[in-house]
């Protein structure tokens, strides 16, 4: 399937739902959103991926250029993802030390607001 | 030959047709399903790959991929006809690089490519290594050739399969 973005704020920070294929087609689209959501005082990001079918190193690009894009804001951009075939392309590609990954949102920022 | 031949128009959306197609090719071949995600990613980088240095030197050539299912392997061959300028006088076929490792110009977007919604050179996105895709193939498929022919890059990929033809 294509892909589907929303975003909406949780505690103070911005989650980003992902649902569909991040590929070189629609990857640019996510990019776009990261860089929007930056761009408006956003630095705190978690995006949800547990509803992603498909993720290549294009979208692994678009990613890192996010959490780059916040970290020059002093802010964060963590990853929810729990499906193995999502997981492998980041431990193969050693990106699971660059990002925090965690099971669910709500974890996520639970973790973010206790290394504040 | 090939069970399935096919050439596509270098651009990003025909990318996904052919990883579908890969992914019909290889269960029909007989590759186990918990393998099927890994033809499906590798085949995508390759195709992917492909269609960005084709963007960048030759648009109006078609990316080609072959999709081979006998003797017990799938392989898939991706073929790109993208030669550079600086390739000329060299040999037309280089030496085979065996499991993965990254050709010269492996393929992130690059000079002049933001108008097509790709990270242009001063993105964060142009800081990830070059050749990214190709390390992902080489950590995918079972078996891995690049090769560069008079054309343009050679992957060459296979799985184990279950049918003997």
């Amino acid at each position: 399937m294509d892909l589907k973005l929303d975003h909406h704020t949780k505690d103070g920070i911005e989650v980003v739902d992902v649902e569909g294929e991040i590929d070189v087609y629609t990857a640019p689209r996510l990019r776009e959103l990261l860089i929007e959501l930056v761009n408006n005082g956003h630095y705190q990001l978690v995006v949800n991926m547990e509803k992603v079918e498909f993720l290549d190193s294009t979208g692994l690009g678009v990613l890192v250029g996010g959490l780059k894009r916040v970290r020059a804001h002093d802010g964060s951009l963590d990853l929810v993802c729990t499906q193995e075939r999502i997981l492998k392309i980041f431990r193969i590609t050693g990106l699971t030390k660059v990002f925090g990954i965690h099971d669910t949102v709500d974890e996520a920022i639970t973790v973010r607001k206790s290394e504040k | 030959m090939a069970t399935v031949e096919m050439s596509f128009t270098p651009l990003p959306v025909h990318v996904r047709t052919a990883r579908l197609v890969a992914t019909a090719v290889a269960r029909r071949s007989g590759v186990q399903e918990a393998l099927l995600d890994e033809v499906r990613l590798a085949v995508g980088e390759a195709c992917s790959r492909a269609v960005e240095a084709h963007r960048a030197h030759c648009p109006g050539e078609p990316v080609r991929i072959e999709l081979t299912g006998t003797r017990g392997r799938f392989e898939v061959v991706v073929t790109d006809a993208a030669a550079r300028d600086d390739d000329a006088g060299q040999p037309a076929a280089g030496p085979e690089t065996a499991n993965g490792l990254p050709a010269p110009e492996a393929g992130r977007p690059g000079d002049g490519a933001a108008d097509n919604g790709y990270a242009s050179p001063d993105d964060p996105e142009a800081l990830l290594p070059q050749g990214l895709g190709l390390a992902v193939i080489a950590g995918l498929a079972d078996d891995v050739k690049i090769s560069r022919t008079a054309a343009g890059l050679s992957i060459r990929m296979s799985w184990p399969s279950g049918h003997a033809g």
